[in-house]
This record gives structure tokens, sequence and C-alpha cells, in this order.
């Protein structure tokens, strides 16, 4: 039981004002500007956006900001801000498929149609500390070649067309929302989803980790990851057409995960998902194979008790907010019920205590 | 869109709004209290204190049902614009807007479930006139007993019974409006 | 609304949309005018994606929007609904929505949209053209156990 206490508000006010003062450090240094964080700092950006569920790319910069770089407390105030904007409606389905690509990869397929684009990668750096950052400096021009901006096709497409991977059914369904109606269990693809894009990226990452090393393993390859940017387009009632309201960039990943089919299907490959605010690979990575972990009863395959097919201890343990907020009030004021716990094992002492006495 | 469902939003949102919904949560909870509720002026034949009602408490996540005549162009228009909510049947409806006549036969609406009893319907009855008059009103917010002028009482009476489901009413007249929650014992004087 | 001016109309609100409010306000400092029919109001739209990209829709997650209308003294109405936080951006998009719909409208094509249009092509061409350098072709090479 949580107890309201009253007082210490001089000490909580001087509190703030030496965080506000540790959060600027030495007043030597040079302020960091907000564009500073969103150009540079763009990945831990991207993770706020993802995992504080709202795009918007200066919002996340002031929020890392504030929270003094500690990631999680930043994607706290995203959402804490987040609960104050008046919801405008819903954007028609993002299509990926005219993606305009700045990475696109698939580890199924070498040669493909649109070709295999690396994109700003880390992939193939030697992860040695590149002391040449430590001092300020210009940097070389990224190379530059020609191009003719057309769509590039999902890798799936292909496999598709040979009737060799499972058909997404489509539609245009109105899908639940998190945000709105509290989660119930089971839940639909479409809410896991959602839960999944906006959870914590190092336990959806454990997830998936998980069952590739054999805890619900579903034999996942990369069918294709691609990052890029989107047009986002909203029907506006009073126009009475759709209108794009601006561009995101978006990261997705789309496993191709072997099948051995079941009494309704034949063998063939099944999809697990993921999509993903900004360029945000590992999230996107581990979403689809978590996606596809938690199909296991739709596909008619068998629940080994492993966490990653566990839909209630996936999505009751993804977001990082919640956690959080459950784990650090452990250390807010108790006193109430440990007076109660104090006097419970005071009780239960002296008895044991007599009882031995007695015995004696 | 009807050039005219553009107009008769609030002016300055944040504050009207905030001060429109504070007026509702009192009405609410202080069954038979009329307050003034200002700031829109919406299309015929929609009260100033229903537009200001559904331009505070409907978005794109509340359906609203139109009755009778206000099943109009002008007012779906309206309502679409300044709330976005969508317009639905009856049954759908978390909000709905028309006379005590036009509304009936209320037993359409929904009452919640017993897990979710807020998954119901909220009727703004839109009245002739507003009185503290005929029915005598028991209950929660409720000091001893106040008076309303109900359109009727069997309703509101079945309506208690199903506690804590059910649903909940504003009575809405020019600017002016009162609330009758589920909660509330209705008789006559 | 005939089909051609619906056409030109998700154009050039589009393009209004994703222009950067400061160059917006470069191009267009002076505002006609106006009384509002909806007053600027940040807010969030929900972005959907699709399940394996194309099939039934999931909520990914929210984006920012700004949105405003407004009636010119002319009685031209203009509506906006543009990406971030910025009012003044929403309010000069939908006054340019109103203005290009009345003879002012190819003057203003010429002075706005013809170089945000420009502007934007080339910085898609810039970011398209760098990942095309990074194209590459991989490889199967025979190992000893193949042969």
């Amino acid at each position: 039981m949580y107890v309201a206490v009253k007082g210490g508000e001089k000490a909580i006010d001087n509190a703030h004002a030496w965080l506000a003062e540790e959060r600027r450090g030495d007043v030597t240094v040079a302020e960091l500007s907000l564009p500073q964080i969103r150009e540079q700092l763009a990945l831990a950006v991207n993770r706020v956006m993802a995992e504080g569920s709202l795009y918007d790319p200066d919002l996340a910069a002031l929020a890392i900001k504030q929270a003094r770089g500690d990631l999680i407390e930043a994607i706290f105030l995203i959402r804490a801000y987040r609960t104050t904007l008046p919801r405008l409606g819903a954007s028609c389905p993002v299509d990926t498929a005219r993606m305009a690509v700045v990475r696109r990869i698939s580890a199924t397929f070498k040669d493909l149609p649109g070709g295999q684009v690396l994109g700003p990668t880390f992939d193939y750096t030697h992860r040695l500390l590149d002391f040449k950052l430590a001092a300020e400096g210009e940097v070389p021009a990224a190379a530059m070649a020609p191009t003719d901006l057309a769509d590039v096709p999902h890798v799936t497409e292909f496999l598709n067309r040979d009737g060799m991977i499972e058909v997404e059914p489509g539609g245009n369904a109105t899908p639940p929302d998190l945000t709105r109606e509290p989660m119930e269990l089971p839940a639909s693809r479409a809410l896991r989803l959602q839960a999944i894009a906006r959870g914590d990226e190092g336990f959806i990452l454990s997830m998936a980790y998980s069952t590739q090393r054999g805890y619900g393993r579903t034999h996942a390859f990369v069918g294709e990851l691609r990052i890029g940017t989107v047009a986002v387009e909203m029907d506006i009632p009073e126009l009475g057409f759709a209108v794009e309201i601006g561009e995101m960039e978006l990261t997705e990943c789309e496993t191709v995960n072997q099948f051995k089919g079941s009494k309704t299907e034949p063998p063939q490959f099944t999809r697990g998902y993921g999509l993903v605010f900004g360029q945000t690979e590992r999230k996107a990575i581990a979403m689809s194979l978590v996606d596809r972990a938690l199909r296991w009863a739709e596909l008619g395959e068998d629940f080994t008790g492993a966490p990653a097919q566990d839909e209630e201890f996936v999505l009751m343990h993804a977001d990082n907010v919640q956690a959080t907020g459950f784990l650090e009030h452990i250390k807010l004021p108790h006193y109430v019920d440990f007076q109660s716990e104090l006097e419970l094992v005071r009780r239960l002492r002296s008895e044991a205590l007599a009882a031995q006495e007695a015995a004696e | 869109m009807t050039p005219e469902a553009l107009l008769g939003g609030f002016s300055d949102a944040p504050t009207q709004s905030s001060f429109a919904f504070r007026a509702a949560l009192e009405i609410l909870s202080r069954p038979g209290e009329i307050r003034a509720l200002t700031g829109a002026t919406p299309p015929a034949p929609l009260s100033i204190a229903a537009g200001a009602l559904l331009l505070t408490l409907c978005d794109g996540t509340t359906p609203v049902h139109l009755a009778g005549a206000h099943d109009c162009a002008v007012l779906r228009d309206w309502i679409t614009f300044h709330c976005g909510a969508p317009l639905v049947s009856a049954e759908q409806a978390t909000f709905a807007v028309g006379t005590w006549h036009e509304l009936h036969p209320v037993t359409r609406f929904a009452i919640g479930q017993p897990d979710y009893p807020d998954r119901s319907a909220t009727l703004i009855v839109e009245m002739a006139d507003l009185q503290q008059s005929d029915a005598r009103l028991i209950g929660p917010g409720i000091a001893g007993f106040t008076l309303l002028s109900l359109p009727e009482l069997a309703a509101f009476q079945a309506n208690r019974a199903l506690f804590p489901l059910g649903f909940d009413c504003f009575f809405t007249s020019g600017t002016r409006a009162a609330g009758l929650p589920r909660s509330t014992f209705v008789e006559a004087c | 609304m005939t089909t051609e001016t619906e056409t030109a109309r998700k154009g050039w609100m589009g393009l209004l949309a994703r222009s950067k409010p400061t160059r917006l306000a470069q191009l267009f400092p002076d505002l006609p005018a106006h009384d509002f029919l909806r007053a600027p109001e940040v807010g969030a739209v929900m972005v959907q994606g699709r399940i394996g990209g194309v099939g039934q829709p999931f909520n990914l997650g929210e984006m920012t929007v700004t949105r405003c209308a407004l009636r010119l003294a002319s009685g031209a109405t203009g509506h906006a609904y543009v990406q971030g936080r910025d009012k003044a951006h929403a309010v000069r998009a939908a006054a340019l929505d109103a203005l290009l719909q009345t003879e002012q409208g190819p003057e203003l094509q010429d002075s706005i949209l013809t170089p945000l249009r420009a502007e934007e092509t080339t910085r898609r061409a810039s970011r398209a053209a760098k990942a095309a350098a990074t194209r590459v072709e991989f490889f199967t090479l025979v190992r000893g156990e193949d042969q």
C-alpha cells in the first residue's frame, strides 16, 4: 500500500535546483543545443520516439536533454507529454513499398530487384574507437551514384508468387489501440505489434535472442530489412479526400521463418514483422522475431513454455515506462506498510519464542 | 461540407472547454443543479448547451448518435468538423443527442458491462424548458432532495434499477444544462 | 470539386505540410487578413502500419500534427494539417490553401510551390544518390567442401 506523506517541500525544491545545476554540468563547457542532439545523437532520438510512441524529433531531443541522457526517463517524459495532446485522428496505413529507402538488405536473396543497399550502417565498421572523433573536424562528403528513384518492391512479394510463403490477409479493419482501451488478452496480432513497437528495446531484444537460443525457436531469416522515409497520409473529413500531412523515417523488418505445415496449411515459409519509428534496426529485427514466436497458436505449433511464446509474459512486461514506474515506486515512502510488517514479524517471533520455551 | 458547419466552434478551445468540462462535472455530480454552458454557436436544432457539451466531451473515440430531427446534414458536418466523432446508430453510441421523444426507446443505448460499466452511453436530452420542479431526485451528490423537470419517471427508475450499469443523462435547454447520473433515484413529487 | 482540382489541392497541401516552417515563412512572410474557423491546434495523429507491410492495419504510434482552418475576407476557406507543433506553419499552410484556390493561385504556384518542390526534389535526390553509392553485389564463394 502506498500512503501519501506530507512535508519535505524545501528539500524537494533544493533537490530540483541541484538537479538543474548537475544537468548543466561544468559551465565552462558549451551547453548542448536541441539541434545538436537531434542531428548528432539521432539514434538516441529515434529510440525515444519509438518507445515514447510519438514521432517528433525536436521533442525527443528536448526530453533527452532534460533527462540528462537517461533514455527511459526521456521516454517517460514523451509519454507524459503525448497524453496532453488531443487525438486529431488516425493516418491511412503507411505504404512501406513506396518507402524512399536509404538502406535495404536481404539475408535470403543476394540478387534481388532494387539491389542491396547498405546505407549508413555500422555493420562493416571494426568497432574500434575512432579517436579522430575526439577532435572536432570536417567530415568527408558521402559518395553519390546515379539512381532512378523508383519504388523498391518487398522481397516477400517474390516468394509469394510461388506460394512458398503464407499470404498476409489484407483488410481495413480499425485496429485496436492500447492507448485508448486497456489491453485485453488474448490480444490480436495488431494489438501485439502495437505493444511491441513501443516496447523496451532491451526487453524485445532479449526475448528475440531467447528464441534464437532455442526457447520457442522459429528459424528466422531476415527476408528484408529496409530503412527510409514514407509519406503519412490522412483522410480529412472536411475535405472529403486524403492529404499528406508529413513524412517520417521508419525501419521495417520482415523475417522468413521455416514452417513444416499444419492440418490446414501445406509446408511453407511464415512471416514475422517489425516496424519501428526512425532508424532502429536492432529493435525492428527483434520485433519481427518476437511477433513470429507469439504466433504459435494461430499456426498450430506447440507451446513449449518458452517466455517468448507467452503473450501475457511478453506484452505485460515489454513497456519500460510501466516497468520503471512499478519498480521505482518501491523506493518511495512505504512507512505504514513496513510498520505493519514490523509488527507482524515481532508478533510471530514472540509467538515462536513462547512456543519454544513451552516445549523446553 | 456545408459552409455553416465550419462555424460555431469554440473560439478559445482550451479555456472554453475547461469551463464547460467543469460545468459538466458539476451538474453530473450534483443532480438537479442547473448551470450555464456557453461558448458554442452550433447550427439549429442543436442548443448552445448541447453544442458546448459535444465540443467538450466528444472526439474521434466517442461515437455519436443523432436522433430524429437532430440527424441533419449540417449537424452531421458540424460534429465531423469540430469534434471528429464518428456518427453511428443508437446501439453503438457513446453519446446520443435528441429530444426525449426522439431518443426513445432508450433501451437501445449501451448500459456497460459488469466488468466495464463505463462502456455505456451518455444521453444529451434537448428540452424545451428546464426547471427545478416536478420530479424529486435523491441519491449521491444530493443533500436531502432536489427537483428537476424530467420528461418522465419510469425510464429513469428502470435505469436506476440497472445500477452500476445504465446510461447517464444531460438535459439541455438553450444555454442551460442539468445532469442525471444513473445513480440517482427519481420519484414523483 | 473536380478530380483535377482535387489532385492539385492534394499536391500543394502535402508539399506545404512537408515544407520546413522557416523556409515557408521566408517565401510567404505576410499573411492575408483571415478569420479562424478552427484556431491552430497542436495534436497527435495515430500512424498506422500494415502487418507484413500489406496486411491488416495496426497502430504504430503517434506523430505531432498541427491543424488550422480559416476563411479569407474573399470567402475562400483554407485547411491545413501539418507535421510538428508549429502553429505559424499551420496558419501559413491554411492561408495558402485558401489563396491557391483564388485567382492569385497561379502567381503563388510560381513564387512558393515551385521553389519548395525544387528544393524537396534536390534533397530527396541527394539522399537517394548517397544510398545508390552504397549498393553492393554480394558474391557467394565456392568453398572447399563444395568441390
